[in-house]
């Protein structure tokens, strides 16, 4: 299974940078979604799949899961959120000032060169 | 102790921060006048101890784990330098009172040169070379804030930054050298360093650490070919050249060659270096300051010169130490005992050159020679005051001068003798430079004051008639001009006191070798060579109209300060040409670097290490949904690639989200799956939402090369991934920690594992993982609300 997810992880990984690679701002967005989503499968299976039970300790299983990547995906989800909407809202508001999502378009003011 | 004699300055600094706007300007240069009188009645009471030979010390642990501490130590060599820090920086201080204009900020220079003092205080008195080279580049600084005080003049910002460029990267090499030095000796006391130095002449660091402290020392020291930086520092209000550039910080150098001494004295290379920069220093100062038209560039130049001598002095008398030179050791400590008188002398001469200097500014207005003449009528003490000055620094009799020139020639003389080295061969070229540079000097010395205060006044309406200064600016010139006559009456009286107990730190058994002091020696070769001096410089001086115009002959373009600008002009246009390459503004550009590099370090790194092993083992087993849901991911995330329309691509991202969702129930972790069920729906509403305002994408119209750039670039990047995943996967170094947290009931009492970690072992993270998620929330609010405001500026691109 652990090599499954692994390959999984390398596809959603190329996906994403492929789409970063691109002039459109929401594909880039997209990017950054798909990446964290490819991270978060990585983090998890370096932790061990199914090694165990759920980590409650409720279950009073043999063996519990490795709990602290789990923790870390927690955070890393929801951090990953903070960030895509804020670029989302970004986004919104270079269109509405530059009236365009192109990064070849947008390529900072003039005066510093 | 030493530590707070050396803070005290700061703290008068700061609390002049403070205070600064709440007391009467005047009141604030009384305050800082206060802390160098202090300082000096402190450290002269030290000066019965000190001349017995005895040094005092003070030990503050600062990292102890690095050894290094803050060591302070007060020994003769030291006691010179901050007597001479302390009284020449009280009668610039009270000078400067009433030289500042009101339009001046008195709390900003006063802190500035309180800084200094600090700093300088810092340099001679520090034992730990890392704590040496701190306070050597703190001077530097409030140098470069000192020298742009006016800061609206360009000239005063270009010289700042000379000289910072030049002084920092001299500090910067000197580290290095104090670095090899820590790597020879392992210790960064300058004690232990000098007593063990001596012993490894042939440790390969030996020369390479020499050299990189040398050149430290000749930048700060303006030393040619580093001496340009000293002429453009003289932008700097008066007082601070008097102050930084000619009696204190430029001593800093010769303070690190003298300090050396003892380490690196006995080697050749070592004397010949300083010798020749030294005599070179010398002759091409003098020769420069009489083209100079204006006083204070006469006086840089003049500063230059005399800092070579001293130098030459440091290096001949180096030879003492070398125990082959067997009964001459005391010829050539008589070297370095001049050294130092000259030191003292030109602080004396010089202060006080340069204060009339800018007692003339301040009167008439300029300092142009060429726009000054006549002022004795007007200015009689400045003129008794000038004339002070510039026979010291000549070499006439009856002024301290006399006496260091008089040993100068007679410690040049001496190289001719030098039973080691090869001296006897090239002993009278030497010679020659430093008499051809002592007529130089006469010959300015007379400009100085000749040009400036005899000969027909001229009157310029554009000039008020100059009156004579108050009696706060004469004061401290005149201080120091009753100092440089009283020194060539009570010489010994200072050698005695000071300068044999700092030669004694230098050689051994120095204080006894050290010579008495006297004026007349006798019809000797010296008397001559200044009786020669004299004559020639007088008649040069009087025929100057005939050879100075030969100067304009000397190429403009071949200087070092064309080098100077034009390689620090060469680094700006490299520089931003290469930057320009890559920074073009262009994020996919950025992208690219980094995925590149990432594929570029990965790919570099196996090659060298070798072969990584990659298996395709899994410890767990497979199911058909498992496998199912995949695949299922797999083709959804290839198909946003060729997604037409933007919508068919959010909700194949969504299809991510919620499968992802289902492995985390799979693989037993309900808390990330409802976690990522909730963000991945609002994640996909907030997607829909926004595109309300954005366009429909367009079909990319990449070329092929780039499309296929950027597929084989994401390919490795996801192929890379994947081998670090696989090869990880299957590789256990260490125990797992989590086995920590599964008492979590015990430690917390939470019975949820995930909880427990976020809720309590790692609350501080989840915190501030709510002040993230806070932020990106006030950033979303102000993105949305922020308009820009009716009739304020365009856009900053337009």
């Amino acid at each position: 299974m652990e090599s499954i997810i692994i390959v999984l992880v390398g596809i959603l990984t190329s996906v994403a940078i492929y789409l970063l690679l691109s002039k459109n701002l929401i594909r880039i967005i997209l990017g950054t979604a798909i990446l964290s989503h490819a991270v978060h499968l990585l983090i998890l299976t370096m932790g061990g799949l199914k090694s165990g039970t759920v980590p409650l300790l409720g279950e009073n299983a043999e063996r519990y899961i490795d709990a602290l990547p789990q923790a870390l995906i927690l955070t890393a989800i929801v951090i990953s959120f903070a960030v895509t909407a804020f670029i989302l809202v970004l986004a919104y508001r270079v269109y509405q000032e530059y009236g365009t999502d192109r990064m070849d378009e947008l390529r900072g003011s003039n005066d510093e060169q | 102790m030493l530590l707070f004699y050396i803070l005290f300055p700061l703290f008068v600094a700061l609390g002049i921060t403070i205070v600064s706007s709440k007391i009467r300007r005047e009141f604030l240069g009384w305050i800082a006048f206060s802390v160098p009188v202090v300082l000096f009645a402190l450290f002269a009471r030290h000066i019965p101890t000190i001349s017995s030979s005895e040094a005092i010390r003070t030990t503050f642990s600062w990292i102890p784990s690095y050894g290094i501490d803050l060591t302070f130590l007060l020994d003769g060599l030291s006691l010179i330098f901050v007597l001479l820090i302390t009284g020449v920086g009280a009668l610039v201080i009270l000078y400067s009172i009433y030289y500042l204009s009101s339009k001046d900020s008195f709390a900003h220079f006063y802190t500035y040169l309180l800084l200094f003092m600090t700093a300088m205080l810092g340099v001679v008195l520090s034992d730990n070379i890392i704590v040496l080279y701190v306070f050597w580049e703190f001077t530097s600084i409030s140098s470069f804030l000192l020298i742009a005080f006016w800061f609206h003049r360009k000239n005063s910002r270009n010289g700042a930054i000379k000289s910072l460029l030049i002084t920092m990267s001299g500090g910067f090499t000197m580290l290095a050298g104090f670095l090899m030095l820590h790597v020879m000796t392992d210790s960064f006391s300058l004690r232990v360093i000098l007593a063990e130095l001596p012993q490894l002449t042939d440790h390969t660091l030996f020369y390479p650490a020499m050299a990189l402290l040398l050149i430290g020392a000749f930048t700060k020291s303006a030393q040619f070919p580093f001496h340009i930086w000293l002429p453009d520092a003289m932008e700097a209000p008066t007082p601070v050249s008097a102050y930084l550039h000619s009696a204190t910080m430029v001593k800093a150098g010769i303070y690190l060659i003298a300090r050396f001494t003892p380490g690196f004295g006995g080697d050749v290379y070592w004397f010949w270096v300083i010798t020749c920069v030294g005599l070179v220093t010398l002759f091409w100062g003098s020769f420069n300051a009489v083209r100079q038209n204006d006083l204070k560039a006469l006086l840089a130049f003049s500063t230059i010169s005399q800092l070579g001598l001293i130098m030459t002095l440091l290096g001949i008398g180096s030879a003492g130490i070398n125990p082959a030179i067997g009964e001459a050791k005391g010829l050539y400590t008589f070297a370095l005992f001049t050294a130092l008188f000259h030191l003292v002398n030109h602080s004396t001469f010089k202060g006080s050159l340069f204060m009339v200097v800018g007692i003339v500014d301040h009167q008439v207005g300029t300092r142009d020679l060429r726009r000054l003449g006549g002022l004795m009528r007007f200015l009689p003490f400045t003129f008794l005051l000038a004339m002070i000055g510039s026979f010291a620094m000549a070499g006439l009799p009856f002024f301290n001068g006399f006496l260091s020139k008089e040993m100068f020639l007679t410690a040049v003389l001496s190289i001719g003798d030098l039973p080691i080295y090869g001296g006897a061969q090239v002993g009278w070229l030497l010679v020659l430079v430093a008499w051809l540079a002592s007529v130089f000097t006469f010959v300015y010395s007379m400009i100085l004051v000749f040009r400036t205060f005899t000969g027909r006044p001229i009157v310029d309406e554009e000039y008020k008639v100059p009156q004579e200064a108050s009696l706060g600016m004469l004061i401290p010139p005149g201080i120091l001009g009753v100092l440089a006559i009283g020194l060539f009456f009570f010489p010994n009286l200072l050698s005695d006191y000071l300068l044999k107990p700092a030669v004694e730190v230098l050689v051994e058994d120095g204080a006894a070798l050290a010579p008495k002091i006297y004026a007349w020696h006798g019809f000797n070769t010296e008397l001559f060579l200044t009786l020669g001096i004299i004559t020639l410089g007088i008649v040069a001086y009087l025929l100057l109209r005939k050879w100075r115009p030969y100067y304009q002959y000397i190429p403009s373009n071949w200087t070092f300060n064309t080098l100077f600008r034009s390689t620090l002009s060469g680094y700006e246009r490299l520089g931003e040409r290469v930057t320009m390459r890559y920074m073009n503004g262009n994020l996919p550009s950025y992208f690219l670097y980094i995925f590149s590099f990432f594929i570029i370090v990965m790919w570099t790194t196996w090659w060298i290490v070798g072969p990584i092993n990659v298996t395709f083992d899994s410890p767990s087993s497979m199911t058909v949904y498992e496998g199912l849901l995949a695949v299922v991911m797999a083709a959804a995330a290839i198909a946003i690639l060729f997604a037409h329309s933007r919508l068919t691509a959010i909700l194949l991202n969504g299809v991510l989200g919620f499968s992802i969702a289902i492995f985390f129930v799979f693989f037993r972790a309900p808390d990330l799956a409802l976690t990522q069920l909730v963000i991945e729906a609002v994640t996909t509403i907030l997607f829909l939402v926004c595109f309300n305002y954005l366009p429909e994408w367009k079909v990319e119209k990449l070329s092929i090369t780039k499309k296929v750039r950027n597929g084989l670039i994401a390919i490795a990047g996801g192929l890379t991934v994947t081998i670090v995943g696989l090869a990880v996967n299957n590789y256990t170094k260490f125990e797992s920690i989590s086995s920590f947290y599964e008492n979590s009931y015990e430690l917390a009492g939470g019975r949820n594992i995930v909880n427990a970690i976020l809720g309590d072992f790692r609350a501080f993270d989840t915190m501030l993982e709510g002040l993230v998620l806070f932020i990106a929330g006030i950033g979303v609010f102000t993105l949305i609300r922020m308009r820009q405001k009716k009739g304020a500026e365009p856009r900053e691109n337009q």
